[in-house]
């Protein structure tokens, strides 16, 4: 049996340029996750307002986020917005500026479950004990929260990860685009580095984002 | 934005939806069963076959579809085994899909306390009876937002079809963007064709939820 492209790997730079691919689409998520958590935040603490006009509009924002794919929001920002408004977003902001929308509403979302899961006399026992409605928030509630909150978190950068991935559609060069660039210049040598290389970005993929999947199950054992 | 354009691009559209819904239902389907035989596997606690599950769950919740795809249509050819462009499709959905599935099936029956197992059978009943008429109902009430949420999911991760070359709803419309130009029209009849295709499992899938909330006791 021929070589299954493994050797392809190891040959000059090829590994290192795998790497840096990676980590051009980690880069995009983290950079995305970070910005969603503090938007998030406040998004979350303003859904649980109970001004209609607010709660309909945090409606609306969650059901399009929930319903359209963010390969159709990447395709949006990046090609709608150079014909209506005549920008020219670098691919990479384009990226960003999705994947920060779709991250605040998922966000958000978990704020809101996390601030609606306490149970009332959570309140109502820390006014009995004469703490004001700060010291309640800030003794008693908050700590609550943020327990419930951080695996949530967590696992919201492992699927930032996995979907960042699609960035390779709107011609940014990362991972996979590497290695097809890899497989295409090694044809005639390994006609075969298709499956060692699509099996290592697998892997690398793996590597990632189960570690990360793990703590946040941990955390949530934890601190159940 | 062009009437004229949009109305000659509208039966492209509507064969991209079919496909899409096609390979995407398939994959659903999948996702189902791939789910429903992990479950029983780890259920019944059968060796060997129940590390392999957690293997498989382990893997594919943790990679993008994307990647899975690359390594099922481009890879898997070179030691031999290959796949047509739709069956990798649906197939590569069906395996993601399974993954998590298997964990909203697990975590429904973990939520159910072993009390109500007990009281079935003190009550006289036998395993078959409690399982069928205490424990299923539960664990499909408590499975059933996760479902829901799972199947979307599933439906619109079919957006990264494309790149195994099934002429899906992003195909489509990036394809005619290369040739014409007519970007706003594509991306509106895009997210219009999404809607269609969506808007109808969300809220089936709200109203479903809330029947089966009748279904819970006590809280």
């Amino acid at each position: 049996m021929q070589s299954l492209g493994i050797d392809v790997l190891f040959k000059g730079t090829n590994f290192l340029r795998l790497l840096e691919g990676l980590w051009v689409a980690v880069r995009i998520s983290l950079i995305s996750v970070a910005i969603s958590i503090v938007l998030g935040i406040l998004v979350g603490i303003l859904m649980t307002s109970r001004n209609m006009a607010v709660k309909a509009i945090f409606r609306v924002y969650l059901e399009i986020v929930r319903i359209m794919p963010q390969m159709v929001l990447l395709f949006i920002v990046y090609f709608g917005t150079t014909r209506v408004f005549g920008w020219d977003l670098e691919a990479e902001t384009a990226a960003i500026i999705v994947f920060v929308f779709w991250g605040t509403a998922e966000m958000g979302d978990l704020v809101r479950g996390a601030l609606i899961s306490i149970p009332k006399i959570q309140y109502e026992s820390a006014a009995a004990l004469g703490m004001s409605r700060g010291m309640a928030f800030r003794y008693v509630i908050l700590p609550q929260t943020i327990r419930r909150l951080i695996p949530l978190s967590i696992n919201l950068i492992t699927r930032m990860i996995k979907t960042t991935s699609l960035v390779m559609m709107i011609g940014i060069v990362e991972v996979l685009k590497v290695g097809q660039q890899i497989i295409e210049a090694n044809r005639k040598v390994s006609p075969n580095a298709a499956f060692g290389v699509f099996a290592v970005i697998f892997l690398m993929y793996f590597l990632i984002c189960w570690p990360v999947s793990r703590l946040a199950v941990w955390l949530e054992k934890k601190w159940a | 934005m062009d009437i004229e354009v949009i109305r000659s691009y509208i039966p492209l559209y509507r064969d991209a939806l079919l496909l899409t819904l096609r390979i995407g239902w398939q994959g659903v389907l999948w996702a189902f069963v791939i789910g429903l035989v992990c479950t029983l596997i780890r259920q019944l606690r059968i060796p060997v076959l129940r590390q392999l599950v957690t293997v498989y769950v382990e893997l594919f919740r943790n990679t993008p579809l994307l990647v899975q795809l690359f390594f099922m249509y481009f890879a898997l050819p070179k030691i031999g085994i290959r796949i047509s462009a739709e069956v990798c499709g649906s197939l590569g959905l069906g395996l993601l899909g399974g993954a998590y599935m298997a964990e909203t099936f697990r975590s429904g029956l973990d939520n159910i306390a072993p009390i109500q197992e007990e009281s079935a059978l003190s009550l006289g009943m036998s395993y078959l009876q409690a399982f069928r008429y205490v424990i299923l109902p539960q664990a499909v009430t408590a499975s059933m937002p996760g479902i829901v949420a799972n199947v979307i999911f599933l439906l619109k991760e079919t957006s990264v079809f494309s790149v195994i070359s099934l002429m899906d709803l992003m195909f489509t419309a990036k394809d005619l963007i290369g040739m014409y130009a007519k970007t706003i029209e594509c991306l509106t009849l895009l997210v219009v064709f999404y809607l269609i295709m969506l808007l109808p499992v969300s809220l089936l899938g709200s109203l479903l939820e809330r029947r089966m909330r009748r279904a819970e006791f006590g809280n």
